[in-house]
């Protein structure tokens, strides 16, 4: 046998190239991540968005106020009616419209339970990562309740388009506080006991504390927001430093980890349902009588039954309908504390029927930047936890 | 703090430091907003940054925007910039005329400003010269065009493959 046949050390490195997704069950989204790898060690990625975006900025110019709602409810679409209601507040700051006290109220508790939804599917989905199923098909039971509170408000489920420029579009009927009662006596029981499940978990503490990382001072200059800046140690909530819709009268707690990494954000997110629960019961317990929309003919559609027999309400039908109503000219932006953090709308109106520029500020779009740099030197499998921890909604991401 | 006083201090500040590259200010609603010069735009946002008492340490955001009937002022950069221990906000902006679309990055500053400069660039056409990687981000690598500039349709003008008879396209 010939001696020069034996095999030499490879002197270099030798590393390959995986592509993760777009359409990888994973990653829960439409994301595409390249990575370089070290055997199972990240070296370099590259990530590539894009994949649903839907031009809602140029779509925006194109419409009518009132039409610009039902495209917010698309993007981040786990919790859209805190951005119909972030999209509503925008407009109203324009226009200089008062909103009664008790339709803030109800806006209050629709957001906070488009929060809990928010945070049970980032939570569980997290568990599921890192194999444990059960909690999550558990949960989502809880999601699904919510969902049929939403029902009986606005009539519809997972894109909500909740609310009016000016109100709610109807006061809560007996069946929705009903069911929200029901909700708010059973949910904690079920909420601790998903907590037991995975809080203290051996195996889920081992997986997640340390993975995906990230430092205050490096997160504020990613641009962080929401549960995953907190996670990190600041405690910068948007309710609290610019309250919106009455959230000055209530009392709650922002919950803030030390390290920034998975289980902080997991952690921070489930501290805050008990918190968003806090919320809703003392605006259940304090709500004012009044009425449940503002006084504002000229964005509020009248009652239905006026308008087949009332001229001025026919006129103010038509006139919203087709996107006439009378706009003044300016800019604003408005923002509010979404599942992800700061979802801002930017709105430049120059007094036309439709916004001249309309931006969002995505919170998904400017933190899923900080990826590559957080998944680096970890293991692919730990990458997978950290995209999920940071719950990045595609919708949002692409707009 | 109100905002009229916020926008007095912190317009004083950057008039003693940038003079003249600070050419209005106003308010409008809950922000005070500052005309600059594309110039003085790194320098400033990096002075906003290390002052020790104005700290704006965050950018909120970041977007382009266009005014087709400005002339040589075409194109613009909206920045906000948040100063998050004394809850400050402040907006800047700049423009530039669209046959020269160019303005210094401020990623030296923020990382967050990358993407979306990106952003920014796929939709307006803006050059931020100094950017590590500036590639299209939401829109396909091969378009030709900056689709958010008002002079496209909402419609893809370029595109012969969608016929659809019912709504007249």
């Amino acid at each position: 046998m010939n001696d020069q046949a034996t095999l030499q050390p490879i002197e270099e490195k030798e590393y390959s190239t995986l592509n993760l997704g777009p359409t990888h069950p994973a990653t829960h989204g439409v994301f595409q991540n390249i990575l370089k790898m070290d055997g199972e060690i990240i070296v370099h990625s590259d990530s590539t968005i894009g994949y649903i975006h839907r031009a809602f900025e140029k779509l925006s110019e194109h419409r009518p106020y009132y039409q610009i709602t039902p495209l917010t409810d698309r993007m981040n679409y786990c919790s859209s009616p805190i951005n119909n209601m972030g999209w509503h507040m925008t407009v109203e700051k324009l226009i200089g419209a008062e909103i009664p006290k008790r339709a803030q109220y109800f806006r209050v508790i629709i957001m906070e339970l488009a929060r809990i939804t928010d945070h049970i599917v980032c939570d569980t989905v997290i568990a599921v990562d890192t194999g444990a199923m059960t909690g999550f098909l558990y949960m989502f039971q809880w999601r699904e309740h919510i969902y049929e509170i939403y029902e009986e408000i606005c009539g519809a489920r997972l894109t909500t388009n909740i609310g009016r420029i000016g109100g709610m579009e109807r006061d809560f009927p007996q069946k929705a506080w009903d069911k929200l009662k029901w909700f708010m006596k059973e949910f904690p029981a079920k909420m601790k006991e998903f907590e037991k499940l995975v809080a203290r978990n051996r195996i889920f503490m081992d997986r997640t504390i340390g993975g995906g990382a990230i430092s205050a001072e490096s997160a504020l200059n990613y641009g962080f927001t929401g549960p995953n800046l907190r996670a990190a140690g600041v405690d910068y909530d948007v309710r609290v430093t610019n309250p919106y819709s009455s959230y000055e009268d209530f009392e709650f707690d922002i919950p803030v980890g030390t390290s920034g990494d998975t289980y902080d954000r997991f952690m921070v997110r489930l501290e805050e349902i008990w918190q968003s629960l806090r919320i809703i019961e003392q605006a259940m317990k304090n709500m004012p009588d009044g009425p449940f929309k503002a006084d504002l003919p000229d964005f509020y559609l009248p009652p239905k039954e006026a308008v087949y027999d009332k001229m001025e309400a026919l006129i103010y039908h038509f006139k919203i309908v087709m996107g006439e109503a009378k706009i003044p000219a300016g800019e604003v932006y408005h923002a509010v504390e979404g599942g992800n953090g700061e979802l801002g709308f930017y709105l430049i109106s120059d007094g036309g029927r439709t916004p001249y520029r309309l931006h969002f500020r995505r919170p998904c779009f400017i933190y899923y930047q900080a990826y590559p740099e957080m998944i680096r030197g970890g293991m692919l499998s730990d990458a997978i936890i950290t995209l999920s921890s940071m719950n990045v909604i595609a919708g949002e991401l692409d707009a | 703090m109100n905002v009229q006083e916020l926008s007095e201090k912190v317009g004083e500040r950057l008039r003693n430091r940038f003079g003249e590259a600070i050419t209005h200010s106003e308010i409008h609603y809950d922000f005070p907003v500052y005309i600059i010069k594309r110039e003085v735009v790194q320098d400033l946002l990096l002075y906003l940054y290390n002052d020790t008492e104005l700290s704006f340490r965050f950018m909120t955001t970041l977007c382009g925007l266009h005014y087709p009937d400005q002339k040589d002022r075409e194109l613009g950069v909206m920045y906000q910039l948040h100063n998050l221990g004394e809850n400050w906000r402040i907006r800047l902006k700049t423009f530039f005329p669209i046959h020269d679309p160019t303005v210094p990055t401020a990623t030296t500053v923020f990382a967050s400003a990358n993407w979306q400069e990106r952003e920014t660039y796929d939709f307006y056409g803006i050059q931020f010269t100094g950017h590590p990687d500036l590639r299209r981000i939401l829109n396909m690598d091969e378009m030709t065009y900056f689709p958010m500039r008002k002079e496209y349709p909402l419609e893809d003008g370029t595109r012969d493959d969608k016929n659809d008879a019912f709504f007249g396209r």
